[in-house]
This record gives structure tokens, sequence and C-alpha cells, in this order.
């Protein structure tokens, strides 16, 4: 194989993969005769999906920005407190524990509390896509400044550095990677808290849409909504790779430096 | 004149319930300008000694003093080179080399504005060590003994009163080795700074050093100072002259002794 047709075939094995998925599926649904509302062809999906493209649009957009609003504030708040856990064994000691015991409760279970608190709609979806994608993005952060090199801190200690100088200079530039590695972690959790929180108490987003169609044995359009969210979910990775990419560059050495 | 000076001082670790006494009663006295070399088999405490007169560990007993002052922290403004180059991955060359101006007074207070000023000044450094043309790159883009001269460049910006050198070229091979020699020899020569070198290499000890400190086995202590009186500046010729050979080899049969031991 020529460095050419590798590539390429390198390019195209995704698709192919993905034909493949649904070829098996189409063809099995066909062989074993399963029934519309247990198993849908993938065909009769894409023809629902492009039938009811408008609606599948609309509450794509709901739980696309209720997702990315909450991941945001789980950014926000998980580098600070990252940061503050990495840099004060103190902190670390206090506040780990916690954050397992917080980390360990399953989501699912806080979206009626918080209904009680916020009522129906975005604001739970929000919440919830924050709540659950902010222990990765925490560990991360302090994974990156607790691992720095001990001689590292040395030089700059030799220096006069204050604490503060070292966590600047090498402790925050250090966890840049680990932070962006997490990001592509926690978006995909990001939407699985918006989901849920859409599933449990919502009244927009396609977890509505497919709980509601669920309850008329409307498959087709449930599992529209499911590639819907597959495909949401590929598109803000990539975007977290690309954006992973360009800002610690040098994390990734002579790979990308060409 | 005493710069340095380390008056009976030991030091233990204590690793759980173990303790290991790491440096016993090591007494010392390094001049102003003064280049000394510390040598010792493995595992000796000779690393101990850089630590601890730079106050990055405290000392069990004893005193250690830099300029007139009792160490008790880490004292500021000292360059440091290891063995690792320790150079941060997302500067390139150059930033790494003006990392001490961000840090050490008056530097940090001027840096911002007079940062063209730095930067000559840092490529003049580049400039001696030969990586003018390298200053764009990335560390990770350097072979090693670029890295390690880079390293030294960072130790040396701020034109600190003391460097602190452990074992800074250890890693490299002998040709780029002996080259480095030369390189700070020169920069010594230029600069007179107070130098503190941790080696095993004989060879380099005698080449850089006025003095050389032999360090017994654990627990290390100081068995024997010998000073170098040979003409400067070395060369890399006069390192297989009989007067320099023959220093070697008196430094090499005191170590020898102390294995046996």
């Amino acid at each position: 194989m020529t460095d050419r047709t590798r590539r390429i075939v390198t390019l195209a094995m995704p698709w192919m993969a993905m034909a493949v998925f649904l070829i098996v599926w189409e063809l099995a649904c066909i062989v074993f005769d399963l029934p519309e509302i247990l198993l849908p062809r993938p065909t009769k999906v894409f023809t629902v999906f492009v039938q009811r493209i408008d609606i599948l649009l609309a509450f794509c957009w709901d739980t696309l920005w209720t997702t990315v609003l909450g991941f945001a504030i789980a950014i926000v708040g998980g580098v600070m407190l990252g940061v503050l856990i990495g840099a004060s064994p103190l902190v670390y000691a206090g506040l780990y524990p916690l954050l397992i015991a917080f980390n360990a409760v399953p989501k699912v279970a806080i979206v009626p509390i918080l209904m009680i608190w916020v009522g129906v709609g975005a604001l739970p979806a929000i919440i919830t896509a924050g709540v659950i994608s902010f222990f990765p993005i925490v560990v991360n952060v302090a994974t990156g400044l607790a691992t720095i090199e001990p001689e590292m801190i040395d030089v700059l200690n030799s220096l006069g550095a204050s604490r503060f100088e070292i966590l600047r200079k090498v402790g925050i530039p250090r966890a840049m990677p680990y932070l962006f590695a997490s990001l592509k972690v926690a978006i995909t959790l990001a939407f699985i808290g918006s989901v849920i929180s859409e599933t449990v108490g919502g009244n927009r987003g396609i977890g509505f849409l497919m709980l509601s169609a669920g309850a008329r044995n409307d498959a087709p359009t449930t599992f529209a909504g499911l590639f819907a969210i597959a495909i949401m979910g590929v598109a803000m990775y990539a975007v977290c790779v690309l954006v992973e990419k360009r800002m610690t560059r040098w994390a990734f050495r002579g790979q990308l430096v060409s | 004149m005493t710069f340095v000076g380390l008056e009976a001082v030991s030091l233990t670790y204590r690793l759980g319930k173990e303790t290991t006494l790491a440096l016993a009663d090591a007494t010392m006295d390094i001049g102003k300008g003064e280049f000394v070399a510390v040598v010792g088999p493995s595992g000796c405490g000779k690393s101990t000694v850089m630590k601890l007169v730079t106050g990055l560990l405290p000392a069990t007993s004893g005193t250690v003093t830099v300029a007139g002052k009792r160490v008790t922290r880490p004292i500021k403004g000292v360059g440091m080179a290891f063995q690792n180059p320790t150079l941060m991955p997302w500067r390139t060359t150059i930033d790494n080399v003006l990392l001490p101006m961000e840090i050490v007074e008056p530097h940090k207070r001027r840096f911002r504005r007079h940062r063209a000023e730095y930067v000559a000044k840092a490529m003049a450094l580049l400039k001696t060590v030969g990586l003018s043309d390298f200053a764009d790159k990335y560390p990770w883009q350097l072979s090693g003994g670029m890295q390690q001269r880079s390293n030294l460049c960072r130790a040396l910006i701020h034109e600190p009163e003391l460097l602190m050198l452990d074992e800074p070229f250890g890693a490299l091979d002998a040709f780029t080795r002996e080259e480095l020699w030369g390189v700070m020899q020169a920069l010594w020569l230029e600069k007179r700074f107070t130098g503190v070198l941790v080696t095993h290499d004989l060879r380099e000890a005698v080449y850089l050093a006025d003095t050389v400190y032999v360090m017994s086995r654990r627990p290390g202590r100081i068995v024997m100072a010998r000073t170098i009186d040979l003409p400067r500046p070395r060369t890399l010729a006069s390192t297989f002259e009989p007067a320099f050979v023959d220093i070697v080899h008196e430094l090499r049969d005191r170590i020898h002794q102390e294995h046996a031991a």
C-alpha cells in the first residue's frame, strides 16, 4: 500500500465501520423480521429524521445550549477548585473525600431535587450537565498541578519564587494538557446530564422528545433522537479535540509541529 | 574570604521510621569567586550538599552560611542546573532562559517595560554557548547537549553570585560533555561567580575546579580537599598532561580507598 492510499483508507475507515454497522442492523431487522416498535430499521429512522427535522432541530438546539452552558460553568468552577486542590495538600486532604462522595451520587437522583428547587425547564438541565462534567475537570487539573517535577520547583525556589509564582509559571501551564484532556470526557458527560434531566423532568429537548415518543410507542422517533444526540456528542467532542491541539501544541511534541 | 561556609553540618533523612545519616560533620570553606567540585562514590550525599547550601533542605545540625548570613530557608537568586535540564516544554529556548528575569528582583519589576533589553542580554548569552539560531525553538526540538546549554544560560542570566551544578553534564555523551566543560570554564572566567559542581567525573572536576572535595561513602564525610593550581584557561589537551593526570590519579586512589573500606 502506498502512503497516499494508506492515508485515504485511514480516513475512510470510520465511515466504512459505521456503514457496516448500519447495514448489519438493517439486515438483521429484515432477516429476523423484527417489529418496528422493538427495533426500527435504520432507513426508517433516517426517513423519520428527515420528516421531522424541524422539531428535531429545535429540540437539539435546546439540548445543545443547556449542555454547553452547564459545561462552561463546570469548566470555570472545575478549574478553580482543581487549582485549589492541586496547589494545597491541605485543601486536597479536606475536600477530596467529599468530592468523591459527591461524584458517587447518581446524578439522576438529584434531578427531582433540582425540580423542587428551580422548577421544570432549562435550568435543571444546565445544572445537571454542569454537576456531572465538573468532577473529571477538577481531578485532572489537580493531577496536573500535583505532578510537577520536584526539580522544576527546586529551580524556582532557588530563584526566590513565591508559591503563587510557581503556580503561575509552572503549575497552570503544566495543568493545561490535563485540563484539555478532561474536557473531551466532560463534554460527553455533560450531554448525559442534560438528557437525563430532560427525560426525568423536562418539557423541551431531545430527552423529552425521546420520552414522549416512547410513550406513544413511536420507536423510529425515539431512535432519531438517539442519533441526534450521538451526532451532537461527536461534534462537540471534535471541537474539544481541536481546541486541545491548538492550545497545548507543546504537549504533543513533534507530532503536530512540522 | 568565605562566601559559602559549612561548619560541622550533618543531615539525617527520615523516611517513615527509618533514619539515614546522609551527611556527617561536613566542613567546607568556599571563597568568593572560587569554583569547587565535590566528588565521591555514588550515593554519598553529594547532592545533599547542594540542597543544604541553597537552603532547600535544612541541616540537622551545624551551620550553613552564604555571604555571611546563616541559611535557614531557600536562599534567593541562586543559579541552579541539574542533570535533568528541567526546561519548560511550553516555552521557547529564549523564554526559558528569561525565566529568572521574571522572578528575581530587580529584574522582575523592570521586565515588562525593558523586555527588549533583556532579550538582547539573553541572546548574547545564548551566542556564547552557540545557540543563537535556536532561540525560538522549543526544548523538545533541541538535542540533549543543546538543552543543557540552555539550562546553563538560564542558571546564569540573572548573574547569580552562586551557581550550583548537580551533575549537569552527566547525561551527555563524552564529546558534548568535554565541549561543555570549555563553555562552562569560559563563562566562569568571564563572570567569576562562585561555583559548586557536584560530579562523579574526576577529569571534569579537575578541569573546572579550584578545589576538589572528596567525600566518603555514606554517611558522607569530606575526607580530602585538594587544591588544583593548574593554570587557566585549561584546555582539553591539558587534561592529558602529567600534572593533570597525577591529580586525577590521586583523587581516584582516595575514592578507591573509600570503596575498599
